[in-house]
């Protein structure tokens, strides 16, 4: 069986269309993109401008004036453009991405998102999180569905410091795709091994379970 | 009179508490000999404005925690764990502001704008002891501009009016801090005569720039694998 972040990376890969504007957060969210279907063809949008992320660059053309969101060397895909950084932030503000895939430390049932400080760790600043999050049509919250200690990760109400108010569209952990419509989380598709009410019990809000429910990509 | 100066002529001009912004994000497109020219100096009780804390062991990174930075006005320092260890011990004082908020802010500052008004932040922490507005039944911060004594820019060529052309995303904040700050200082990878470059293709017009600093001949690793 695939590994925790290979489950989500592959369930977060079904949530893609063709032709979306996508912006992908570091790990899991950028995993992702390797599971697409051949048919399923998206442009990926970075904070520092390149609209049209390719693969990491080989080191005989890397250049730090090609990157990504993390500093590393890419290629450009074809038909790639490159905007200044308020552009850049524009289209992520302004509605123009299609979705955004990133990671997450809590959601609670209003579809707050918190995700930048860590109880207990320094911290280290929002970057373009917050700016991403209130401006894609879709956002998708990749995690592990509960903390390693067991905690609730899917709350009532988030206890860590807010990255965005009522954002969340989807979230997809190792056990579950959740989509929230209306305040109403529904479980679209849900791991093979585990039932309803283990996954409720696991779940720190009220789950609707989708009559056309699939079993998840494992 | 000639714009073209060296990197340290460059940082006589800056003094000691000038507040300065510095293109780049990450490693894309900063002025690299400069700051490393202004860490050599013995300035002090500088604030910087920049996107990020960069990478630890990289010049802009360790320029941030040198002693001669009282603050950082960034959006993120993940990369760079000695900044927050700076932080937390209470010598380096740090404001984080969303990404998008920076540049916005720094458009503003230098576009004549009193603030923006941004969704970005609200219900959180950035909402903090600032003016909301609500505008068509959305929510706003009020985020005011952001202003500087000197901008640092880097650009990949210049004419020796100061009209530069970025290379790729090199671009992201340096034509927006030259509009932004009393003194502009771009260093650039190559320099061309007035009439060489295309005006169409100019990206910072040379009117805002007011001194370029020669970067043809330092040992700059991140110089000269782009094209332009």
């Amino acid at each position: 069986m695939a590994d925790v972040k290979t489950i989500i990376a592959k369930n977060v890969a079904t949530l893609f269309s063709d032709g979306d504007v996508v912006n992908l957060g570091v790990g899991i969210p950028t995993m992702a993109i390797s599971y697409l279907p051949d048919d399923v063809k998206v442009t990926v949008h970075a904070e520092c401008g390149v609209i049209g992320c390719g693969d990491v660059a080989p080191p005989e053309i890397a250049t730090t004036d090609i990157v990504d969101a993390s500093s590393i060397p890419i290629t450009l895909a074809e038909g790639a453009s490159i905007v200044d950084s308020a552009w850049s932030f524009g289209i992520a503000r302004g509605g123009h991405l299609s979705m955004t895939v990133l990671g997450g430390l809590q959601v609670d049932s209003e579809g707050n998102l918190a995700n930048w400080m860590r109880p207990g760790k320094a911290v280290t600043g929002m970057g373009g999180a917050m700016d991403i999050v209130v401006g894609a049509k879709k956002v998708v919250i990749a995690m592990t569905h509960n903390s390693k200690k067991g905690d609730l990760k899917i709350v009532d109400k988030c206890t860590m410091p807010l990255t965005a108010e009522k954002v969340v569209t989807h979230i997809v952990t190792e056990l579950a795709v959740i989509e929230i419509v209306n305040g109403e989380f529904i479980v679209r598709a849900k791991s093979a091994d585990i039932t309803n009410e283990e996954l409720q019990e696991r779940t720190g809000v009220k789950l609707t379970f989708d009559p056309e429910m699939k079993t998840m990509l494992s | 009179m000639s714009k073209i100066i060296s990197h340290e002529e460059a940082a006589k001009l800056i003094k000691n508490g000038n507040t300065i912004m510095v293109g780049g994000f990450g490693e894309t497109g900063y002025p690299y000999e400069m700051i490393k020219t202004l860490h050599r100096t013995d300035i002090e009780h500088l604030t910087i404005m920049g996107s990020d804390g960069d990478f630890e062991g990289s010049p802009k990174g360790e320029f941030y925690i040198s002693g001669k930075v009282d603050k950082l006005i960034i959006t993120f320092c993940g990369l760079n764990p000695k900044i927050s260890e700076m932080n937390i011990a209470g010598k380096l004082d740090i404001e984080f502001v969303p990404q998008g908020t920076f540049v916005e802010r720094i458009r503003c500052g230098g576009y004549g704008l009193g603030g923006v008004l941004t969704p970005t932040g609200v219900g959180t922490v950035v909402e903090e002891g600032k003016q909301t507005l609500v505008v068509k039944g959305r929510k706003y911060i009020v985020e005011e501009p952001l202003h500087a004594d000197v901008a640092l820019i880097k650009g990949a060529v210049a004419d020796t009016s100061g009209n530069i052309i970025f290379n790729y995303a090199a671009k992201n904040y340096n034509p927006y801090m030259a509009m932004a700050a009393d003194l502009v200082i771009a260093e650039v990878e190559d320099i061309v005569e007035v009439g060489e470059l295309e005006p169409n293709h100019i990206m910072l017009p040379g009117m805002l720039v007011d001194y370029i600093v020669d970067d043809r001949e330092t040992p700059n690793p991140y110089k000269g694998k782009g094209s332009y």
